[in-house]
């Protein structure tokens, strides 16, 4: 799949393959594409050449609605209108189920409070989102996506803006419903470690071109990954995990004390 | 802080709530209000027909229009003369007043969920400066046509009205896709312009009469009301209300950003085309049958917003009928304040709506737009 826009090619012969209950992290430097690989995936743009199969069908031949009981995103920073309340946002997540009146049923409410109890938000649901924090929002948001009863979800830096622990609390979420629901998942993501962490794949952009695709181990070499980012870098495994753990390499580092 | 911010997770919740999402919707009990608004039209007309240049017994009032619903023909223990009065002349004014509060107030709801902007209301995209050529053409020019009971006022503010948000569209549609942000900013040249002309045509009449009627029809009056005109305004907006409607829900959504509206299934740009053309038409007809009358569009659908919360669904319809008692409030206070002469109903609407608004935005800061 190739992507151009006004004449310069964004993303040049992607070729990627989701499947269920795995994870694939999108990485790369800023500008390498990643935000457009996402909203190419979710028909925000259409490629120019190559294609983009949903259950083995054309992303062009469906019908909005249709995708999205198919397929959920998570955006990186989504505006979220403050008067409506959490309990609102997250029934949002059934428009693609809704009849011509746009009216929930018994059983949109149950399916949006399962969702809330699942991410952990059903206590904030009469709230507004303006007394939301950063990370309860993106729990909501994470809840509206369950609520679209998707098989493939994509998330753009989903964690860009929590603190350390909301991050881990977050993937760790997604992670596990990405086993328990058999969800196709595709995250991009700025941090390297993170992506290591909860991954089963990786995909290095650099210029809109794949530079390395495979296991987190495969990718994540300090050559690969200097080529990419042009900065030198040590990888470690994690303690725990075991993951490649990257570290750059200051040229002059700071005394320690 | 009100209900809403209770925890709801308790599953013990007392009251006639079964389910616990059930305490979570907003308002709790739409249907009962949207009857009760429903009412208060009703209350309030009977109230508006007996008030006049003589007035008439309320209940006399509804007795008489109770005898025209059921057919009776048995002798009646007051005047004809009444009943001509109320059903000939009263009764189609007060109707239009709020056919055309009940237009109004949810295109206004309409056009500041599209432009996801506080301070939209209907006129936003030139209708109102079009209407108002329209108008200023016919009547500077003096032209005479009779269409299915309107005057070429009418007819030349309907023109002008559809012909400035058409032409504001057709500016802001680029490469199929439409930029809100383009839309307003394009509204706001065309309006200007238009007005230009406008004032321009006004000075080049130099006839006192014709400036004084221009003037009186861009501030809006029920003066001229008939049953021609409330019936053209009743049947557009039955078609188009349950549209606008019907759309409720997506307007939500819409309130997010475009991105996510897509990712969750609306097709935004058919939706907006919608949108923009049924609000349009409901307000260019309402425009035309009644002048140009500010603020009704921005301030109800906000009012209502503040008390029950941001759900088009419920915005819409309860923005009808808030518009609709609004409206007929008002007339009756422009009938009346220096009676026997009348004052454009645009002047009460701002007299009145502003302060209350303003009021209502300190006791809700909370939940401002």
């Amino acid at each position: 799949m190739t992507f151009s826009f006004n004449g310069t090619t964004v993303l040049d012969r992607v070729d990627l393959h989701l499947e269920p209950g795995r994870m694939v992290g999108v990485i790369g430097p800023n500008g390498a594409g990643k935000t457009t690989l996402v909203r190419l995936l979710s028909r925000l743009l259409t490629p120019a050449e190559g294609q983009i199969q949903l259950n083995g069908r054309e992303l062009s031949h469906w019908q909005p609605s249709e995708m999205a009981r198919v397929l959920a995103v998570i955006p990186q920073n989504p505006e979220l209108p403050p008067t409506f309340t959490a309990w609102e946002m997250v029934l949002m997540g059934r428009t693609p189920y809704l009849g011509w009146m746009g009216k929930e049923s018994e059983g949109d409410r149950v399916i949006a409070r399962r969702a809330m109890e699942k991410t952990g938000v059903w206590h904030l649901a009469g709230r507004l989102i303006s007394q939301l924090s950063g990370g309860e929002q993106q729990r909501v948001v994470i809840a509206r996506a369950l609520a679209q009863q998707p098989r493939v979800l994509l998330l753009d830096e989903p964690t860009a803006h929590l603190d350390i622990n909301h991050q881990v609390q977050t993937l760790t979420l997604i992670a596990r419903l990405v086993q328990e629901r058999q969800l196709a998942a595709l995250a991009v993501f700025h941090d390297l470690n993170l992506a290591s962490q909860h991954c089963d794949e990786l995909v290095l952009l650099h210029r809109g071109t794949v530079v390395a695709q495979g296991s987190p181990s495969q990718v994540l070499t300090p050559p690969v990954l200097q080529q990419a980012y042009g900065t030198e870098v040590d990888v470690m495994p994690h303690p725990h995990s075991g993951r490649p753990m990257v570290f750059p390499v200051c040229p002059s580092p700071p005394s320690a004390n | 802080m009100s209900q809403a911010n209770e925890r709801p997770g308790n599953r013990g919740l007392p009251g006639p709530w079964p389910n616990p999402e059930d305490a979570l919707r907003r308002p709790r009990r739409p249907a009962l209000l949207l009857w009760a608004g429903l009412a208060v039209i009703l209350l309030v007309a009977v109230l508006g027909v007996a008030q006049g240049s003589f007035s008439i017994p309320p209940v006399t009032v509804a007795s008489i229009l109770w005898r025209r619903v059921i057919g009776t023909v048995s002798p009646a223990p007051w005047p004809d003369s009444w009943e001509t009065v109320i059903l000939d002349i009263r009764l189609p004014r007060i109707l239009l007043a709020a056919l055309v509060g009940g237009a109004l107030s949810p295109a206004g709801a309409v056009y500041q969920g599209l432009f996801r902007n506080p301070l939209a209301d209907p006129y936003l995209i030139g209708i109102s400066s079009g209407a108002g050529l329209g108008a200023t053409i016919a009547i500077a020019f003096g032209l005479q046509m009779r269409w299915g009971g309107l005057g070429a006022v009418s007819v030349f503010a309907f023109i002008g009205a559809l012909a400035a948000t058409v032409l504001v569209y057709t500016v802001s549609h680029l490469g199929g896709r439409t930029s809100v942000a383009t839309l307003l900013l394009a509204g706001v040249a065309l309006g200007a312009f238009l007005s230009s002309l406008t004032t321009f045509l006004m000075f080049r009449a130099a006839d006192a009469f014709r400036t004084v009627h221009i003037v009186g029809w861009l501030m809006g009056s029920f003066a001229l009301s008939s049953w021609p005109r409330a019936q053209l305004l009743a049947s557009v907006l039955m078609v188009v209300g349950p549209l606008l409607w019907a759309y409720a829900h997506r307007l939500n959504v819409l309130q997010l950003d475009e991105d996510q509206a897509r990712q969750l299934g609306v097709p935004v740009e058919r939706t907006r085309l919608v949108l923009i053309v049924a609000a349009s038409l409901v307000t260019a007809t309402a425009v035309s049958v009644s002048g140009v009358i500010g603020f009704v569009g921005l301030i109800v659908p906000h009012a209502v917003r503040l008390v029950w919360g941001p759900d088009y669904r419920f915005l819409i319809p309860m923005s009808a009928l808030s518009g609709a008692v609004f409206m007929v409030l008002a007339d009756g206070l422009a009938r009346s304040l220096l009676s026997p002469a009348e004052l454009p109903v645009g002047v009460v609407t701002a007299f009145c709506g502003a302060p209350f608004f303003l009021y209502l935005l300190r006791q809700r800061k909370h939940l401002a737009f």
